[in-house]
């Protein structure tokens, strides 16, 4: 088992020694352009979870390529890049140029930017002719049948999913009852979203038998367990890395007496009983 | 350097319309005036951010305002209790300035107390906006201090290096009247070190991450 963190959960150039602590640095997605992301605020706090509306801010694929991942190399990290566009052509140009890298996640979930992307299969199918490089599809939980979405980015050649993004959420003010985020609505993460992944994983990793990086409400080593006995051969961490950038090490040490490899055994059945 | 470390809290006092939250400094840092720290907030998900108010000897103080549920909890310590803090983090005051002048609005004022003892003789002026609120001057026992409808922004005399912190119309204000101001702004943060890009702000006309540029900014 690998541990990740999740897209957009972590910059390595701000925090080396907590990218360090991970098996693999996941950048925040990369489009074709800069996009300054959308207007603050953007984050807010909910009961169990927060809402994020970034909006895939990022100084695009030239200047990432040029100054970010050189940058990133230098720190001796294995890079996953997170790819994103608006259209198959974006993603395909993206992966075509990028080399010397671990994977590439398509980002095909994001719920904080109005355009819309072409289906998911046919990214990925533009992405599979365009690199060699292990593609990962990145996808929602909120699509009613995942497992048929799954299915469909797997025959059209990715190497394995990340699953989940988070869920289009809302938050208002006690008082005005207007929404915190400027933007309305934002992606929920966080504890609140742990079920939801665990069933994302559980259903996909039985349509596909593939590979699937697991994130969703990871706070400690059970968490982890919990993910891989779903069909998760790796784990991302994610909102928990903004209260506690400790947490890479923490739930290492949780998990030191954990056979995960037995534990992912038992994947095999709960998810052949599903099936 | 920052640091993450589970610190005791040793009091907790009232300051007029505040509360001001004394920690054991455990191996942490004080840091720079105007660098931050984030502090878990029990029960929360996320921890807050708070510049540091007071720095005596063994200790980290921190002047809070009850706004909602975080600062609530934080409030709401005892003595014994424990809690995370990280940091410092961010960019703090530069200290190197001939003439000084610390102005702070509200809230604003909880890095003032530490700034003036670093930065050593420094006139201070405090805006507040109830006198239960400028009850905290007590902790700059020497500043001038206006009450609404009277602002902080009157008693700024030209020729000083103005250090800022207070509510953003405040800050725009000052920073209208003394350019090169350095300005201590705030915004929503979910981790204190670069990683969420919540706390978005334009800075040069982009929108930059203030705990990575900032918290302390020079006024354009």
């Amino acid at each position: 088992m690998r541990l990740l963190n999740a897209s957009g959960c972590l910059d390595a150039l701000t925090a080396p020694e907590v990218a360090q602590q991970l098996d693999g640095f996941v950048t925040k997605t990369i489009t074709p352009l800069p996009r300054e992301g959308n207007a603050p605020p953007r984050i807010a706090e909910t009961a169990h979870g927060m809402l994020n509306a970034i909006g895939l801010a990022n100084p695009g694929r030239e200047r990432f390529l040029a100054e970010t991942l050189p940058r990133l190399h230098e720190l001796k990290l294995s890079v996953w890049v997170s790819v994103g566009g608006f259209c198959a052509a974006d993603y395909a140009e993206t992966c075509a140029a990028l080399a010397g890298i671990e994977a590439i996640e398509l980002n095909l979930s994001c719920p904080n930017v109005d355009e819309a992307a072409d289906g998911a299969a046919e990214i990925v199918a533009a992405c599979r002719r365009a690199t060699q490089l292990p593609l990962f599809a990145k996808l929602s939980a909120a699509h009613p049948d995942l497992g048929e979405v799954a299915r469909a980015v797997a025959a059209a050649g990715v190497d394995g999913l990340s699953l989940v993004n988070t869920l289009r959420g809302m938050a208002l003010h006690p008082k005005t009852h207007a929404p915190v985020l400027a933007r309305g609505q934002g992606g929920l993460s966080g504890p609140s979203l742990k079920p939801v992944a665990l069933a994302a994983v559980h259903t996909c990793y039985a349509a596909t038998r593939l590979p699937v990086v697991g994130m969703g409400g990871v706070t400690c080593g059970q968490d982890v367990i919990d993910l891989v006995a779903c069909g998760a051969r790796d784990v991302a961490l994610g909102t928990v890395l903004f209260s506690d950038p400790d947490a890479p090490a923490r739930v290492r040490a949780e998990l030191a007496s954990i056979d995960l490899d037995e534990v992912f055994a038992s994947a095999h059945e709960s998810t052949h009983v599903l099936a | 350097m920052p640091r993450r470390e589970r610190l005791s809290v040793s009091n907790v006092e009232t300051v007029g319309a505040y509360t001001l939250l004394r920690l054991e400094r455990g191996g942490l840092d004080p840091g720079i005036p105007g660098q931050f720290f984030m502090l878990e907030a029990p029960g929360r998900l996320l921890p807050r951010a708070l510049s540091l108010c007071l720095a005596p000897a063994g200790e980290l103080a921190f002047l809070l305002e009850a706004v909602g549920p975080g600062t609530e909890a934080l409030c709401a310590l005892e003595a014994g209790d424990g809690i995370h803090v990280f940091g410092p983090l961010g960019n703090g005051f530069r200290l190197d300035v001939e003439r000084p002048l610390l102005v702070g609005g509200g809230i604003g004022m909880a890095p003032l107390p530490y700034l003036a003892e670093r930065i050593g003789r420094a006139p201070v002026v405090l805006g507040f906006r109830t006198e239960l609120h400028a009850a905290a001057s007590a902790l700059l026992p020497d500043a001038e201090v206006v009450v609404e409808p009277r602002l902080v922004t009157e008693l700024i005399e030209p020729g000083y290096d103005v250090l800022a912190c207070g509510p953003e119309p405040m800050l725009r204000a000052v920073g209208d009247l003394c350019p090169g101001a350095q300005l201590a702004w705030e915004a929503p943060m979910a981790c204190g070190y670069g990683a969420c890009y919540g706390c978005a702000v334009e800075i040069d006309g982009e929108l930059k991450r203030l705990c990575v540029e900032g918290p302390v900014l020079a006024a354009a």
